[in-house]
């Protein structure tokens, strides 16, 4: 009578995890079969994206490989500046800290709250930009669009996280560079060497992230002596000085303001007018 | 009573997760189908949705080359300074062990299959090159005091010279991996004796009985069909010739083995991703490592497609092992 029952608790028991295991590889299936849809559809063509990750995308790293991402990355960005994709390494790898703290503020502002809730993305596809050309002149969405073509950049050409190793965090660094360009267009500054080390400034004093305190520090390496002077007699300190002060920007759902002026912005999130009109044109000289 | 009921469950289990595998591989095809074009795959259910590895992952067979093939697309342009960056320049050792192991006689004709960017080839060339020189310089010295009748004789015999010359041909699956090492061999200046072709080393374009000596360096563990590559191989080859094999191997030593494994998921992805700006193609070159038989298992491999006297050369304590069979 007892064998019999043990019996038959092994063969419910071993059941159970075959249905358990169908039921998983169910699940692999369904995302495998999802993998093959992004795959297929990506314009990136090689990115798993499903393989393993906590968001589309994520790689993971130990402590170690961080490490000498940091280093690797750090030493390809000096060594050429033009390598995007290694100083956007470089801020994952070194930004845990500064990404915990970007967050917690965010948590703390109610309109930063609804941006983690919604998770906006700022891209081509995503905007309306019909829409944006028809807004006034000095209304937020209509000056983002003159930025943009001025200086001829595109909102889509910010790579994805990837070394991230929390999905809310990847986000929060998703959100910061995708905000970069609106900060460009909100301090006025283009996007030569030295609108680039203005903002980094800014931002170095905003977020924190090592980064950007990295840019902030050998971005001036790179200039020449005029503007070098420019940066440190009065550009460099108000974008420090309203760095510190200004709101969080990333707390702003820039999506729902494009009418907005952009004055009326400015004063919103506690920054001053750039002291000197810095012109795209100048991009030729540096 | 219970242990005999145990025994028969765990075979009832072992032959679902066979059926699963099978219907898995049906699954995801046909969801894969419904976003491809082309609608044959719907139709083909068990039949040709067999699957193998791509590194860690299983992928249909199907998918599997055309993965490899974006995977060395993508790497193709840093192919040769990230070898050098990752095995620390060893790799250069490796190649020349092969060539001296092949010890290539002039006129012979090599096929170098997966050569992509020409390593072997080039040091072939070189090889072949290097050793016609020292031969002419031999018949020189010994002809310093040459009597008329040898002097005659060399007008004949130096038109006999040119069809001695050596050549290569390179063959690879991927065309820039090809442009690649077209541009280092017009920078190098080698040029006579040196072609490229494109080709699947499951299905080789070339006739039967071609090549003296059949060479794959690095480059059999990307092939989907292994057994296929060595059947083509015996084909093209000429009886007599020779097949030479460079593949990343199991590490005999336990040591070195943690030392290496360390090395290749810790380190190599990073280099990949600073250097090439590619960290997901650097991991799976590593898991495909991992993936390919040892030694011995692809020794009986070599032995099974109809090849003889078949040895291996462990280099670099298994790290790197040299596989060479002849065709009789």
């Amino acid at each position: 009578m007892r064998i019999s029952v043990h019996i038959i608790a092994t063969m419910w028991l071993y059941a159970g995890r075959l249905f358990q295991w169908l039921h998983q590889r169910q699940y692999v299936l369904i995302s495998k079969a999802v993998c093959a849809h992004q795959v297929h559809s990506s314009s990136t063509g090689f990115t798993d994206s499903c393989y393993n990750g906590l968001y589309p995308g994520h790689i993971h790293t130990t402590h170690i490989q961080k490490a000498m991402l940091a280093v690797g990355s750090g030493v390809a960005a000096l060594h050429d500046p033009y390598r995007h994709d290694m100083v956007a390494v470089l801020g994952e790898a070194t930004g845990h800290l500064a990404l915990i703290n970007l967050r917690d503020k965010m948590r703390n502002d109610p309109e930063g709250y609804t941006i983690l809730k919604e998770r906006p993305r700022i891209r081509l596809s995503t905007l309306d930009l019909s829409e944006m050309a028809s807004l006034p002149d000095g209304s937020f969405g209509r000056e983002y669009l003159r930025f943009l073509e001025d200086n001829d950049v595109t909102p889509d050409s910010r790579a994805d996280v990837r070394f991230v190793d929390d999905e809310e965090l990847a986000y929060v660094m998703q959100r910061y560079r995708e905000v970069h360009d609106l900060l460009h267009t909100l301090l006025g500054m283009p996007t030569n060497m030295l609108g680039e080390v203005a903002v980094k400034w800014f931002e170095a004093a905003q977020t924190g992230l090592p980064m950007c305190a990295l840019g902030a520090v050998l971005g001036p390496l790179r200039l020449s002596t005029s503007r070098l002077k420019l940066l440190f007699t009065s550009l460099g300190p108000w974008a420090l000085r309203n760095g510190h002060r200004a709101r969080c920007v990333l707390s702003i759902f820039y999506e729902r303001r494009w009418a907005q002026s952009i004055e009326d912005l400015r004063q919103e999130l506690n920054i001053e007018p750039p002291p000197v009109i810095v012109r795209a044109t100048e991009k030729r000289n540096t | 009573m219970a242990a005999s009921m145990r025994l028969l469950l765990r075979r009832v289990i072992r032959l679902s997760h066979r059926y699963n595998n099978v219907t898995a591989a049906g699954v995801s095809a046909r969801s894969g189908c419904c976003w491809a074009p082309s609608t044959c795959r719907c139709f083909s259910d068990v039949a040709g949705d067999r699957s193998t590895h791509f590194g860690f992952e299983t992928v249909p067979e199907t998918e599997k080359a055309k993965r490899v093939y974006k995977v060395f697309e993508n790497v193709a342009q840093k192919y040769d300074t990230m070898n050098d960056v990752m095995s620390l320049g060893i790799h250069r050792l490796w190649k020349d062990m092969l060539l001296h192991a092949m010890h290539p006689q002039p006129g012979a004709r090599l096929l170098d299959v997966a050569g992509g960017t020409g390593d072997i080839s080039f040091r072939f060339l070189e090889y072949a090159r290097s050793q016609q020189e020292r031969q002419k310089r031999r018949t020189a010295r010994s002809m310093q005091t040459p009597s008329s009748q040898d002097i005659s004789n060399n007008y004949f015999t130096e038109d006999e010279d040119t069809p001695q010359e050596s050549r290569a041909v390179v063959c690879d699956i991927n065309k820039e991996m090809l442009n690649v090492g077209r541009k280092r061999a017009d920078s190098m200046g080698i040029s006579a004796g040196l072609s490229w072709v494109v080709g699947n080393a499951e299905e080789l374009p070339f006739d039967d009985d071609q090549f003296d000596i059949y060479t794959i360096a690095f480059g059999i563990r990307n092939v989907t069909h292994i057994d296929q590559a060595l059947q083509e191989a015996l084909r093209v080859l000429k009886p007599g010739g020779r097949f030479m094999c460079l593949e990343f191997s199991k590490v005999t030593n336990p040591v070195l083995a943690r030392i290496y494994d360390a090395y290749s998921f810790q380190m190599i992805p990073v280099l990949g991703e600073v250097i090439a700006g590619d960290w997901k193609s650097y991991q799976y070159l590593v898991e495909s490592i991992r993936k390919f038989p040892d030694q011995e298992e692809f020794k009986y491999m070599i032995e099974d497609a109809g090849f003889y006297c078949v040895k291996y050369n462990n280099l670099t304590g298994g790290v790197v092992a040299l596989h060479s069979g002849f065709k009789l």
